[in-house]
């Protein structure tokens, strides 16, 4: 094979990307896996994994100077001292915002399967027959038994935490041991459980991190540090759980500094053969060629290079002759909650730092509720007591006020809303011609909002959420209300939709481009609809299952 | 927990007049570089001796022995917008008068039981002031908050930030949240005043507590 053949070419190197390396490479396909960025080494560089608050100059904190650096990135809190290196730069890498759209970019091998919230749940039917039910964008053209055996396959490996509930609305998966709740959360959850007559749930938070250990990996090690790298794999990521199983093959070839520009297409065969790369560091040219293409770049550039591929053929793309390319986007919103003191306790504490909170499962328009909105939500949040960021009522400073924040305070407990989003033709991206990153490329220009269905979802978000603390005997409520920018979830969705219809969908239910059916797109980009769970889990199994049937069809001749 | 959620969930159960959430959250423009501000001995030894005390050396170690005095300057120069900048250094020369007027002397000269009585006086005024300040808009309604919060983002002024500057004693809030996020995010504060282990090894949430035993330097 020559130096720039490969069976496969996968673009990206985050989550699903990682899943679609792992999955070809297991099956036997010579695979290059494309990442833009610099390379980060498992363990070896996670240079601040170990560092304490004190090692860092501000103590974690940011500078001026990064938040001059940093124009989009310190809009919330992934601006900060300990891995500043991981976010990608907004100077060299700029968009255009038609609306406000915060986004927060990991440009490096792993993307941001190092930085992920690593919360992983199932989707159900209620979420898949969603849009066909309510007649909004178009339906998904597959539904929960279809999936759910290639969920218990990523979940087998990725390893989750979780608790089995039993829930329809949030299927269980195969699950390694659930996390402890605190005493408080487990009291408020028994309280909304009794309350809402079972209509309502608190569980722990379902989490990719291993709880025992699994395969060569260490069990986490409650140190809250994953998103400096984890020197023990104790959670899922790219470098530590799908890149060891795609190298032990033999088959996989990572190439770091590779920013894919194009997909090439061949209107004859109308497939495509390659992908053209130019090199992040040198500024040259390179093109590589494969029977199969894997896009993985991460939700809005897997768009952007769809949106500059086969333009000879279709001026606006490939995947474009569907007019629903870059349409649809679609994030979770959040920002709305509640969060109070809790009474009594004082005999109770935690040992350890957990990665990890409660979770609420949707409840809303489920099972007979009907509100005048459309889908639902849920929420994340937990209960600690306070640490020395306190004020203490009756003491000002001094020795005594010292001693006082050196022991806990009262407990609190707070949660927060992820909301679903409705695809709307509105919320697109589209190519700014006029303007380019540091290597001279167009930029995405963003058009996005919330809209009149996600704007009547908030207001009960945040009621529901004081009335469940109030309901549980959590005092001195306040909510939370903040404006909910799109982007600000860090899970964007849609813009490269699966369908049943080329007419109306970018790609098939087998992630392929209509247009090209050797090219797979199992990111974030394939989404036709939002859910309010977190995304990642379902792109890992979308991808594994694609991964499958690319290689049989490779070996059946259809691609 | 996730990260985010945690960082707003603190700054929403604390109050973030206490620790100084507003700057660790809020965006803001870079109208400092270049500022020329400089802290010279003498201020660091006049910010170590506030911090003293606000946080004494007890049965466990004080603010000196975490240095506060030098994390401040690193701090105000490095993290703080241009305006923060000078209400803090002109706090030096204001914490100075305000000792004046009381004990007819600099703050350095005075004894402990008077520099106690004096940051007291002063701590009092500007909890009364913050507390009025997030009462008032905790008292907003979730429409006017949520205008806030939109506005903050188009003009990138901080509703709650803007009349916390207002408080002639502004100077002393910043000096005190540095003294409690210097020591307590220091080494000796983590780990001689509060409780650290780098590596817990297992999470148990409802561990038993005795009062009197140390909380834990982070969550």
């Amino acid at each position: 094979m020559s130096d720039n053949v490969f069976d496969a070419i996968v673009i990206g190197s985050g989550i699903s990307g990682g899943w679609a390396a792992k999955e070809l490479t297991e099956r036997g396909l010579k695979v290059i896996m494309l990442e833009r960025g610099k390379d980060i080494e498992h363990i070896k560089d996670y240079v601040n994994a170990n560092k304490e608050a004190w090692d860092h100059p501000h103590r974690g904190g940011r500078t001026q100077q990064m938040i001059n650096d940093y124009p989009v990135l310190k809009r919330d809190y992934p601006l900060n001292e300990v891995n500043l290196d991981w976010w990608a730069s907004d100077k060299d890498s700029p968009y255009t915002e038609v609306k406000r759209f915060d986004w927060f970019r990991g440009y490096h091998v792993g993307g941001r399967s190092l930085l992920w919230g690593r919360q992983s749940y199932r989707w159900s039917d209620f979420d898949f027959e969603a849009n066909a039910k309510e007649g909004i964008g178009v339906d998904w053209p597959v539904r929960y038994a279809e999936i759910a055996p290639w969920y218990d396959y990523v979940e087998k490996f990725a390893g989750i935490s979780g608790s089995k509930e039993g829930l329809p609305q949030l299927p269980d998966g195969q699950f390694l041991k659930p996390m402890d709740m605190t005493c408080v959360e487990k009291d408020v959850a028994a309280r909304i459980k009794e309350h809402y007559k079972g209509a309502r749930h608190m569980i722990i938070g379902r989490t990719a991190h291993i709880t025992e250990p699994h395969a060569d990996r260490t069990e986490c090690q409650f140190r809250n540090k994953c998103w400096l790298g984890c020197p023990f794999g104790g959670y899922f990521s790219t470098q530590s759980s799908t890149l060891p199983a795609a190298r032990k093959t033999g088959n996989l070839t990572l190439r770091p500094w590779s920013i894919v520009t194009k997909i090439l297409y061949d209107k004859d065969t109308k497939k495509a053969t390659g992908v053209e790369v130019l090199d992040a560091e040198t500024n040259k040219t390179y093109e590589y060629k494969a029977k199969i293409i894997f896009l993985n770049a991460s939700t809005l550039n897997s768009a952007w290079i769809l949106m500059n591929s086969a333009t000879d053929i279709w001026p606006d793309g490939l995947g474009s002759s569907s007019n629903a390319l870059g349409k649809y986007l679609m994030d979770h919103h959040l920002g709305v909650g509640a969060s109070g003191e809790v009474d009594g306790y004082e005999d109770k504490y935690v040992f350890g730092r957990r990665a990890n909170g409660v979770y609420v499962p949707r409840y809303r328009n489920l099972f007979g509720d009907k509100r005048d909105y459309l889908r639902g939500f849920g929420y994340q949040g937990g209960g600690s007591r306070q640490g020395w960021g306190r004020e203490i009522a009756e003491l000002n400073i001094g020795g005594a006020f010292k001693d006082a924040l050196t022991e806990p305070g009262v407990w609190t407990m707070g949660i927060g809303g992820f909301g679903e989003m409705l695809p709307n033709a509105d919320n697109k991206v589209t190519l700014d011609k006029t303007k380019k990153d540091k290597w001279g490329l167009n930029v995405l220009s963003i058009d996005c909002e919330l809209k009149e269905n996600e704007l009547k979802m908030r207001k009960d978000m945040m009621n529901d959420a004081a009335e469940m603390l109030e309901i549980a005997g959590v005092k001195k409520i306040k909510t939370n209300n903040s404006d909910g920018t799109p982007g600000r979830g860090i899970h964007e969705m849609g813009t490269a939709r699966m369908g049943k219809d080329p007419k109306t969908s970018v790609l098939n239910k087998w992630n392929q481009v209509w247009d090209a059916q050797n090219v797979f797109v199992t990111d974030g980009s394939f989404m036709t609809s939002a859910s309010c769970v977190n995304p990642s889990l379902t792109y890992m199994a979308f991808t594994a299952r694609a991964a499958a049937y690319a290689v049989e069809e490779l070996k059946k001749g259809n691609l | 927990m996730e990260r985010r959620e945690l960082l707003k969930m603190i700054a929403l159960a604390t109050g973030s007049a206490v620790i100084g959430g507003e700057f660790l959250l809020s965006g803001c423009k870079n109208e400092n570089a270049g500022s020329g501000l400089t802290f010279s001995e003498d201020d660091i030894a006049f910010l170590d001796e506030l911090a003293e005390t606000i946080l004494p050396k007890t049965n466990t170690p004080g603010a000196k022995d975490a240095q506060v005095g030098k994390y401040m300057a690193v701090m105000v120069t490095d993290c703080y917008e241009a305006p923060d900048q000078q209400i803090f250094k002109a706090g030096i020369q204001k914490l100075n008068e305000e000792s004046k007027k009381m004990f007819d002397t600099n703050f350095l000269k005075l004894s402990l039981q008077q520099k106690t009585q004096l940051l007291i006086q002063i701590d009092s005024s500007c909890k009364a002031f913050n507390k009025k300040v997030d009462d008032e808009y905790d008292a907003l309604s979730a429409e006017e908050r949520h205008k806030l919060s939109l506005e903050e983002h188009t003009t990138n002024k901080n509703y709650k930030k803007e009349k916390l500057r207002q408080n002639p004693y502004r100077f002393y809030t910043m000096m005190k949240q540095l003294t409690l996020s210097g020591f307590f995010t220091s080494e000796v504060g983590a780990t001689k005043a509060l409780r650290y282990i780098a590596v817990p090894g297992k999470f148990d949430g409802c561990a038993p507590y005795t009062k009197g035993e140390k909380a834990w330097a982070t969550s």
